[in-house]
């Protein structure tokens, strides 16, 4: 079939062959058998939500790193990196490291010892139901759309670089997921997410390697882009942000450092439940701690394969890519600039070993996106608000069934975003909304213990109304770009940065605020969930090679290395 | 991977995929040799080849040391 539909394809970036689509359709074989087998293991809730919490520090560390490793993050930033160049390698340094190390270090410990099944689920634990449900009503709501858009954005992908029709893609992919997802739960989410993380490196690996030899290394490569775009600079980090007018992003370094790197990368890394729930499967609290810093040295050699292409684009393609609003028919988008490398180095089996990589990482995400939504409705809102005491067959039943009722809800999303493409863009904005405040509300009730029950619902309330506004307001009347970005040139992904910023600023402040005059919770009910009141495992026991912090520290140095190489 | 369950190791499944995948690639490299694909740049290099090999060394470690043994 799948041939038979690749057989039809109209004017496609990429052409397959016969290996290319057995490839593809051994990938497709393979994760379907290996849901199959999974299906006897996950007979208990915490089987099915959780993997049996029994993951190795190794495993959930990949699965945590593949989870944000997504064929749209690839393409969307392989475009990013064409488009402003280098810069956008933030999003992959310091826009994750630091997050990253310190959830696996400060945050994970509290998740972890709580025993708790959600980010939500958390909240409960620690202020009550009124935040957990607010934030459990609005994550599952956003994953599932979040979801649909992901499906159609892949159907749209493979029907432009494949010629695939949307219809085939959106069907094949959903159906796939739902049937090895519903029956082996996280850990057929996770077992893929390993698969996928080996698919994307070794797919895409080669366009760097054969990028550098043909431009004569990193130094051939920036004097071809300086050759093609003189007086542009795409090869420096932090150089042009002295001033947001001074780079094409429009951002100042005070944004990238503060808004970025201490807001929406920690709200995203630390409180998003699709990324927290991979490393929540860890077998116990030292390969808790241990997964998110194993996942950070991956993440920071990601920019080998999405950033550096996107920078070759520039020095070898003999034709200037343009941006998706503006493209003309025959012209190439910067989302294109990944299929495009992929097409001028990959011959046939190469090729369909790139484009399973691409599938994989759609399917990935949509298998993120509905095992993380079953958790949450089933542990978040129909235990607690429609059936308590049920036995635990029936949640993991729940969760069967929340699997399947998600992917359609998702497909139903998929075509009303093929009617109404403007909703694509408010989706996408409705998650940063949520996560920037959430990361205050989480670590403020992590780190404080008086903060009270009231104080963390009317701050992460509050977060969120400052979120929105600052959105709706510079959407709608570009003037307020300059009030709450410091510069009216800031472009969308500056304008998100301080939005972020705002809101968490915002969320602390109302519950600094909130705390003063409200109960703090009694001690007892915090044991195990904030830091003045929690017995982390010591490690005192344990050689400085197998400690978590002496690694963060190193995934830190590594950092801070690679900004002065690349500044 | 598993103490609770004796699950195959992720890591087995990785070995297999990465072991056929070596070698479809490695053959198409080794079919299309002297008729390299229009279009793709730097075909002298010989990529599948090499990588396809590659994939198939890496594979076959990893079938090897995660087989699927039952216990005694």
């Amino acid at each position: 079939m799948i041939a038979m539909m690749a057989l039809n394809a109209p004017s496609t970036l990429v052409h397959l062959s016969g290996v290319d689509l057995a490839i593809i359709a051994i990938y497709f074989l393979l994760v379907l058998a290996i849901g199959f087998y999974l299906k006897k293991f996950a007979k208990t809730g915490e089987d099915f939500f959780l993997a049996g919490r029994e993951m190795t520090a190794w495993v959930a560390g990949l699965a945590f790193v593949s989870a944000n490793l997504g064929s749209l993050e690839l393409l969307g930033w392989a475009g990013n990196a064409y488009q402003y160049g280098i810069m956008a390698a933030h999003w992959y340094w310091i826009g994750a490291i630091p997050a990253m190390v310190f959830l696996g270090i400060v945050m994970m410990p509290f998740y972890y010892i709580s025993k708790t099944h959600s980010v939500p689920g958390y909240l409960k634990l620690r202020y009550g139901t009124e935040a957990s449900a607010l934030s459990a009503v609005t994550f599952a709501f956003m994953t599932i759309l979040m979801s649909g858009v992901n499906m159609y954005a892949m159907a749209v992908v493979m029907e432009v670089v494949l010629g695939w029709n949307l219809h085939f893609s959106i069907i094949v992919s959903s159906l796939t997921v739902g049937v090895y997802v519903a029956a082996g739960g996280l850990f057929s989410a996770i077992f893929n997410e390993v698969l996928q993380f080996f698919l994307i490196w070794f797919g895409a690996l080669l366009i760097p390697i054969l990028g550098l030899i043909e431009t004569g290394g990193w130094s051939g490569m920036v004097a071809r882009i300086h050759q093609n775009f003189p007086g542009a600079n795409f090869t420096h980090m932090w150089g042009p942000m002295s001033s947001a007018s001074n780079n094409p992003m429009g951002v100042h370094w005070i944004a990238i450092v503060f808004g970025l790197g201490a807001v929406q990368s920690m709200g995203y890394w630390t409180t998003d439940f699709l990324v927290v729930q991979r490393v929540l499967s860890a077998k116990d609290v030292r390969s808790a701690k241990l997964a998110p810093i194993i996942g950070s040295f991956f993440k920071m050699a990601v920019p080998l394969i999405v950033i550096l292409p996107g920078l070759l684009g520039r020095a070898v393609l003999p034709f200037h890519l343009v941006p998706g609003n503006v493209a003309q028919p025959g012209q190439f988008k910067y989302d294109d600039v990944l299929p495009l490398m992929l097409a001028r180095y990959c011959g046939p089996g190469l090729m369909g070993l790139g484009i399973t990589a691409l599938v994989a990482g759609f399917m990935a995400g949509m298998a993120g996106n509905v095992s993380a939504f079953a958790t949450v409705w089933t542990y978040d809102l129909y235990r607690p608000y429609l059936r308590k005491d049920a036995p635990d067959a029936h949640y993991v039943s729940m969760g069967r069934w929340c699997t399947i009722i998600g992917l359609l809800v998702s497909i139903g999303t998929a075509y009303l975003v093929q009617y109404n493409k403007s909703m694509m863009d408010y989706v996408q904005a409705l998650f940063g909304f949520f996560i920037a405040p959430l990361f205050g509300t989480v670590v403020l009730g992590m780190l404080w213990k008086r903060v009270s029950r009231m104080a963390g619902f009317w701050g992460l309330l509050a977060g969120v109304v400052t979120s929105v506004t600052a959105f709706l307001l510079m959407k709608f009347d570009p003037s307020w770009v300059k009030v709450f970005a410091f510069s009216p040139s800031a472009q969308p992904l500056a304008q998100a940065m301080w939005q972020a910023l705002w809101a968490c600023v915002t969320c602390v402040v109302v519950t600094v605020l909130a705390t003063m005059v409200t109960k703090p919770k009694p001690d007892e009910e915090l044991r195990g969930l904030v830091y003045a009141l929690t017995e982390v495992p010591s490690e005192e026991h344990t050689s400085w090679l197998h400690r978590p912090v002496v690694w963060g520290g190193v995934a830190l140095a590594i950092l801070v290395v690679l900004q002065i190489i690349f500044w | 991977m598993s103490e609770k369950h004796s699950i195959i190791p992720v890591w087995f499944f990785v070995g297999l995929l990465l072991l056929i995948y070596g070698v479809l690639i490695l053959g198409s490299g080794l079919v299309n040799w002297s008729h390299p694909p229009e279009g793709v740049e730097l075909t002298n290099l010989h990529a599948p080849v090499w990588w396809g090999g590659l994939l198939i060394v890496l594979g076959v470690i990893y079938c090897a040391k995660y087989y699927p043994r039952s216990e005694m």
